[in-house]
């Protein structure tokens, strides 16, 4: 800019032949001057434009804790995500992006990971964010919170060094390729370690008042009303956070939230704050927005659980005949209201971990009654109970489509309906023939399915393990090989083999890959970003002013 | 029998009565399958057996039934209601916290249920006397109320006044991070009471109308109603002293029946218009299993429909002293 405009007052000094030439150079230097701060004055009015203003969002259920360090529940990480930071995130095509971590590096060897970590931030207390808060999370807290964790962590990880004031390397006895994918916000946010080293980590007061790194502070939870987030001064991306508040509501009741929405009292609904029913006459509404993005790395799968250890449903062509027998299009469709597709293997069809080629169970009647017979079973002497949960209207209505579907196959169902609790501990204790439930794949398949089908997995702990009882040494073997293999084209084929064995075998029936549309006021923008969008840490998050 | 003597004996009664209340619902509540520290450990998202052992184990859920029991008794009877692992918190601090937003609720639907259905049923009682069109059209609307689902009636609410015409807000009970002082702070109060208040008092109004209507109606053909009209009393005072105190003796005591029952009755208000009250305090804590959380507030509100029903035998005794104080006409 200065030089465009000092070439320009040279040549009209020669033009004119006056010696004007210090008076003119010094009105140039004023007018690019006053220009450049013209130019940050426009900057600057547009930053302050997409400054300020509330966010009211929905809490459904009220979260358990306000820590996901903790508590992964979901309601936990939608108000915790904007408290706490981990190293990275994931975008859409589910790439690692940096958050705490600003740069990373792995050995050729798979065998050292080092993370490079960002400069000037400050946990809200006050106090430097530093290696010694990563290693104590990943080597002391993460270990003892979170068994999972604990036991890859023993199995693969040697060591976790600080090898500097920001610098945290961790090396590896063997290679681990799901390793930054467990390292994401979403799962492992950083906790400071100078607020939990030598408490009960799960029962530290700060579980309830987080103090995290992120781009706003904890101010208040009046419990069954709001959690209120305040805007962090300090934040340490400079200009960033845009919002001055975010404000939870609880808001129990599904028409309730609607209005609430209706209303623009909330600007923003996710998947399951509106009833499958509502939403689309609300995103039909004038100024309202409806997403499917911003999950990618969930990738929720709902899927049939059958407890192998049963007759009829030990021998694979009933469950294979069961699979058949289902119009899962028709869930799709007619139950779920379109929210969702027809899932098309054990993994989600987005992710590189699914094989393309996969054999597909149709909707086919008669290839279901054929397997039947083929089965030498006669399905109609033992009564199946398929336990459904209360997870809402729609799954009640699947259990109820499931059980007209398999009559004309001779199959005897009762539909035993339970509340939460009760389901939770049935499933847990293997007390029950069928039962539906959804994961969420994050990532790489072998951070959260494969404990759905791995045979040391099988534990009266949690409905969300093995419960079915299935046992391959072939697909052990696999979920082995997958953890240990570099990404590449081996870990494809050896992801092909473990999805085709389980697409075979069908210890569970993959029914369809959720959708999870957000409903959202045209007035907030940059809310889906990233493949975690919802739980992200809202700071590029703004509220474009409406017109006076 | 004295007053002193009266009052021992009922409470005597009402510790009774709190005490079997606790009981039956510890056996109840222990009866409904679903265990508490899987539950918890799933929401952390844990999959670890010693963890719920350790977690069982902390709750004393590992402790024989009866055991169980005593300790709590013990416990509950030194005021300690015991820790609430879910939410990491005392029991009676979580009640303290969600307590007064039910008795504003509670107080403010009673007052609007009692003073709209007994006016009304006045009404309706001196319109029927003269065969008026008010007696027909309120004894219907009333009937009409009585049989609408209250969380229906409360929605339509919502959407009528919240949502078509924007007049009052659609949940809570106080607007979020407003600085609000004096009048100011009572009308936001106010204004997110109204619905709430309203929806609660339609579920009892009715039966104040139907209750006062009739007792109203009885009372106008007594011969002392007679006699005053003879005496040249004005028909006002005529139905303030005469009529409406002999007639306000049924609709005091089912009004102390009402308060109980408001207690859990609010729960379907309160989960409409995110109201933070007791009644989904409660509701969380069933589908949670948390034990403690839920004896805690069975407790209180049984104590409230005790404290209640105790207050309404007082209350009849000074509207009609010939109520002695064991409860019965002299």
């Amino acid at each position: 800019m200065l030089q465009l405009f000092s070439l320009s007052s040279r040549t009209n000094a020669s033009e004119s032949n006056v010696s004007w030439r210090p008076l003119r150079a010094l009105a140039s230097i004023v007018l690019a001057i006053a220009c450049l701060h013209l130019g940050a004055a426009w900057a600057d009015a547009d930053a302050n434009a997409k400054d300020g203003g509330v966010l009211n969002l929905v809490s459904q259920p009220e979260p358990p804790s306000l820590s996901h360090a903790v508590v992964t529940h979901v309601s936990t990480q939608y108000v915790s995500g904007k408290i706490l930071q981990g190293l990275l995130t994931f975008n859409t095509q589910l790439e690692p992006q940096p958050v705490l971590a600003r740069h990373w590096s792995i050995s050729p060897d798979h065998l050292t990971y080092t993370f490079d970590l960002q400069e000037g931030v400050r946990w809200h207390d006050g106090q430097p964010f530093t290696a010694d808060d990563v290693v104590f999370s990943f080597k002391d807290f993460y270990p003892q919170t979170d068994k999972r964790q604990g036991d890859i962590f023993a199995e693969y990880v040697a060591s976790i060094d600080k090898t500097g004031p920001l610098q945290v390397v961790f090396h590896l006895k063997k290679p681990f390729a799901p390793l930054l994918s467990s390292l994401g916000s979403g799962l492992r946010p950083i906790v400071p370690k100078h607020l939990y080293e030598g408490t009960d980590y799960r029962n530290n007061p700060y579980n309830l008042n987080p103090v995290g790194t992120g781009p706003f502070v904890f101010k208040e939870w009046k419990r069954g009303a709001y959690i209120r987030l305040v805007k962090n001064p300090d934040y340490w991306i400079q200009g960033l956070p845009h919002l001055d508040e975010i404000v939870f509501h609880v808001l129990p009741d599904a028409t309730s939230r609607a209005a609430a929405f209706e209303r623009d009292d909330v600007q923003v609904l996710r998947s399951g704050d509106a009833d499958y029913a509502d939403l689309s006459r609300l995103s039909a509404l004038p100024g309202v927005v409806s997403s499917d993005k911003g999950y990618e790395l969930y990738a929720g799968l709902a899927f049939l659980q059958f407890n192998v250890r049963k007759p009829p449903l030990d021998n694979v062509k009933v469950r294979q005949a069961i699979v058949y027998a289902l119009n899962r299009q028709f869930v799709v469709d007619n139950i779920f209201f379109g929210a969702g597709k027809v899932a098309q293997g054990a993994f989600a069809s987005n992710t590189p971990y699914h094989d393309p080629k996969l054999p597909q169970y149709g909707y086919d009647l008669a290839k279901a009654r054929a397997l039947i017979k083929e089965s030498g079973v006669d399905v109609s002497k033992t009564h199946i109970r398929l336990l459904n949960g209360e997870k809402g209207g729609a799954w009640e209505r699947l259990a109820e489509y499931t059980n007209a579907s398999l009559q004309p196959l001779g199959f005897k169902v009762d539909v035993v309906t339970s509340d939460a609790a009760t389901w939770f501990q049935r499933v847990s204790n293997w007390d029950f023939d069928l039962t539906y439930n959804f994961t969420f794949q994050i990532g790489d398949p072998y951070l959260v399915n494969s404990y759905l089908y791995r045979s040391d997995n099988i534990v009266k702990t949690s409905p969300f393990g093995n419960v079915g009882g299935y046992v391959s040494a072939r697909t052990d073997a696999l979920w082995q090989q997958v953890a240990n293999q570099p990404e590449g084209p081996e870990r494809t084929q050896s992801y092909s083999e473990l999805e085709n064995q389980l697409n075979e075998d069908l210890p569970i029936a993959p029914i369809f890959e959720m959708r999870f549309p957000t409903l959202y006021h045209s007035e907030v923008k940059n809310l889906l970003q990233t493949a975690t969008s919802l739980n992200e840490s809202y700071d590029s998050v703004y509220l474009e002013r409406k017109a006076p | 029998m004295t007053w002193i003597a009266y009052l021992g004996r009922r409470l005597g009664r009402a510790l009774a009565v709190i005490l079997g209340v606790l009981i039956i619902s510890f056996c109840l509540v222990r009866l409904a399958p679903g265990d508490p520290a899987s539950l918890m450990a799933g929401e952390a998202g844990v999959d670890d057996a010693q963890y719920i052992q350790n977690l069982r184990h902390s709750m004393g859920l590992d402790q024989p039934l009866a055991q169980q029991l005593w300790t709590y008794l013990r416990h509950a009877a030194q005021l300690d209601l015991g820790y609430s692992y879910r939410n990491q918190a005392t029991v009676w601090s979580l009640i303290a916290e969600r307590l007064p937003a039910t008795l504003l609720l509670m107080g403010s639907g009673f007052l609007l249920s009692a003073l709209i259905g007994v006016a009304m049923g006045v009404l309706a009682a001196l319109s029927h006397r003269r065969r008026g069109i008010a007696d027909r059209f309120i004894s219907h609307a009333a009937l009409v109320l009585y049989a609408t689902p209250s969380f229906w009636l409360a929605l339509l609410l919502v959407l009528v006044f919240s949502v078509l015409l924007d007049w009052l807000p659609a949940f809570g009970m106080a607007s979020v991070g407003v600085e609000l002082h004096g009048w100011r702070w009572v009308l936001d109060y106010a204004s997110h009471l109204l619905l709430p208040a309203l929806s609660l008092s339609f579920m009892f109004l009715a039966l104040y109308v139907q209750l006062t209507r009739s007792a109203v109606l009885e009372s106008l053909n007594q011969e002392y109603v007679r006699t005053a009209r003879a005496k040249g009393l004005k028909p006002g005072r005529i139905l303030y002293d005469h009529v409406l105190r002999n007639a306000l003796l049924p609709v005091v005591t089912y009004a102390g029946l009402q308060l109980g029952q408001l207690a859990s009755g609010s729960l379907l208000i309160e989960v409409v218009y995110a109201w933070p009250g007791i009644g989904r305090l409660l509701y969380d804590a069933l589908t949670q299993r948390d034990y403690p959380l839920l004896l805690g507030v069975f407790l209180v509100i049984s104590v409230l429909v005790v404290v209640f029903n105790m207050l309404t035998d007082l209350l009849c005794r000074v509207i009609d002293p010939r109520i002695g104080a064991g409860g019965q006409r002299s």
